[in-house]
């Protein structure tokens, strides 16, 4: 296991800076406590109160392992204040609108690939609609659907599939453009049908493609679930939990909503790693 | 000879027409390609060698005089399956195995699952490529490949055989070798051949008829009937026989480069 030195000492460095953040942003508040309270502050009190303030400016790293410990294994799922239950929610929303935005990704590129016109007028649409900021879209689709009597699962679905669709685009359309002319020329020969060259050659040659474009978007559409959560009014989700902590200062629980969102996301995107493995290995593609 | 004709042009012509203005990449074609025969294309680059094997299969569209392949258009050729072609690269798709991919073509003309098998082990062992079915292409040479390619387009039932510089990426001690078998293998399926190569002793050694070609625009400067013959072992291209022949395709060759 050569590579889990750099990877403990990155993640070292990072809890060395944390905790040092932590008590340079925290230390302000526990002078303002000690000052009105009278007393003076030695080095060590002051970290050591840095360490377990209620409503801390930064929590430190051991405080959002707390908190996650305790919304999740010492809840009951079914809890709303469980943060598996809020998980799940947000993590629904992301699969779905994950498969969503992969299928209308994948049916773009083909036709994009399999037609002048498509190439020309879809193109420039797609790229157009990542410019416009989802903070922005997000609200409008919400209260949109909303209005039409779609709410819940599908609206925060749609938004997710809106963020995911663009690189499955991208890595499609140039991973069914990947066989060479010679390739194609080979097919000709054949007298290949176009459905044929499409299943045999083109669909295969944009396998490596789709597979990074399926992590980015992975990541991606938890993004959008969680921004999707936000103009709910922090009903339920992990966007709600971030919410709902920034309504009431509850620094802490921000932080265990944002760590667990990162490590749903790292899980997600290593799942779609392992497909990736088992997919080209299959197809002989890795060595 | 008096065989059946299998290829022939008449006047053929072909401009491509590019940013840079028109090129004239064959003028006045006239060929015939008998039965059997092996043809092999030779000149140096630009001379039109590769376009006009092209053209035989329908990949390049000619802009004057006609080509007619087994008796009808390039096209209907083409459609009616009627060459197989074996390009520059070998060009296996790596994710399937050698058997894979020579089912490739047999899977596409709608073979059933057991004469693909049949044949797949068929021309496997015609390349001498047995035992070899189950690997990726990656796993296998240079000119293990190349055979591979070879094996492909001969798995299905097409009679004319067109190869463009099949072994122009091999070294020589490979590509000797390959010859060999390659002679080996038209003798046994009595294939019609079209082979561009840029090697003299290459087309010499192989060819019934060798076509030397010169550049803008691309003709044909000489048409040797090879007298050598059919039984070749390689040291045949020590013999008087094999060097005066040799000797006239560079004769076209130069002839060719002086008056262009």
């Amino acid at each position: 296991m050569r590579s889990f030195a750099p990877v403990l000492t990155v993640v070292g460095a990072i809890f060395v800076i944390w905790y040092g953040a932590a008590v340079a942003l925290n230390s302000a508040w526990a002078y303002d406590k000690a000052k009105r309270a009278d007393v003076s502050l030695s080095f060590t009190e002051m970290v050591a109160d840095t360490m377990v303030q209620k409503k801390p400016l930064l929590p430190a790293p051991h405080q959002v392992a707390v908190e996650i410990y305790k919304t999740t294994v010492q809840k009951k799922i079914t809890s709303k204040r469980s943060l598996i239950w809020h998980g799940w929610i947000t993590l629904s929303a992301t699969l779905l609108g994950f498969a969503m935005g992969t299928g209308l990704g994948i049916l773009l590129a083909v036709g994009i690939v399999y037609s002048r016109a498509m190439d020309m007028s879809v193109m420039p649409w797609v790229i157009t609609s990542q410019t416009i900021p989802i903070l922005a879209v997000a609200p409008m689709i919400i209260v949109v659907l909303n209005a039409v009597g779609v709410s819940g699962l599908l609206p925060k679905a749609i938004i997710s599939m809106y963020l995911s669709f663009f690189p499955v685009v991208v890595g499609m359309v140039k991973g069914l453009r990947a066989p060479d002319a010679m390739q194609m020329d080979q097919m000709r020969t054949w007298n290949t049908s176009k459905a044929e060259t499409f299943w045999k050659l083109r669909l295969p040659s944009s396998m490596p493609y789709l597979f990074p474009s399926l992590k980015i978007a992975m990541a991606a559409s938890l993004v959008g679930a969680i921004v999707g959560e936000l103009p709910t009014g922090a009903v339920a989700g992990l966007g709600a939990r971030l919410l709902a902590g920034s309504y009431y200062g509850q620094t802490i629980q921000i932080w265990s909503a944002l760590i667990s969102a990162a490590i749903l996301a790292a899980i997600l995107v290593a799942l779609i790693g392992v497909l990736q493995n088992i997919t080209l290995r299959r197809m002989g593609m890795l060595r | 000879m008096n065989k059946e004709v299998i290829i022939e042009t008449k006047g053929l012509d072909l401009t491509f027409e590019t940013n840079d203005g028109p090129v004239h990449a064959l003028k006045d074609i006239n060929l015939t390609i008998g039965k059997g025969e092996f043809v092999s294309f030779i000149g140096p680059s630009g001379c039109g060698k590769t376009t006009l094997l092209r053209v035989m299969a329908d990949l390049e569209q000619p802009t004057g005089g006609t080509c007619m392949v087994n008796s009808v258009s390039p096209h209907e050729a083409r459609m009616a399956r009627a060459y197989g072609y074996v390009f520059q690269a070998a060009g296996l798709y790596p994710w399937r195995t050698i058997g894979g991919n020579i089912k490739l073509p047999l899977e596409i003309m709608g073979y059933s699952k057991a004469e693909q098998i049949e044949r797949v082990s068929k021309v496997l062992e015609l390349v001498e490529l047995d035992g070899f079915e189950k690997k990726f292409p990656w796993q296998l040479s240079g000119g293990m490949q190349q055979r591979a390619s070879i094996a492909r387009a001969l798995a299905f039932d097409a009679d004319i055989l067109l190869m463009d510089e099949p072994f122009g990426a091999l070294d020589e001690i490979v590509r000797d070798h390959l010859n060999e078998q390659l002679l080996a293998l038209w003798e046994r399926t009595h294939k019609t051949i079209g082979f561009v190569t840029h090697s003299i002793p290459e087309a010499v050694y192989l060819s019934t008829k060798i076509v030397v070609m010169s550049p803008r625009p691309g003709r044909i400067a000489d048409i040797i009937e090879s007298t050598l013959p059919k039984e070749r072992p390689l040291e045949i291209r020590d013999t008087p026989e094999f060097i005066a022949i040799a000797h006239r395709v560079r004769e076209g060759l130069l002839e060719g480069h002086s008056n262009g």
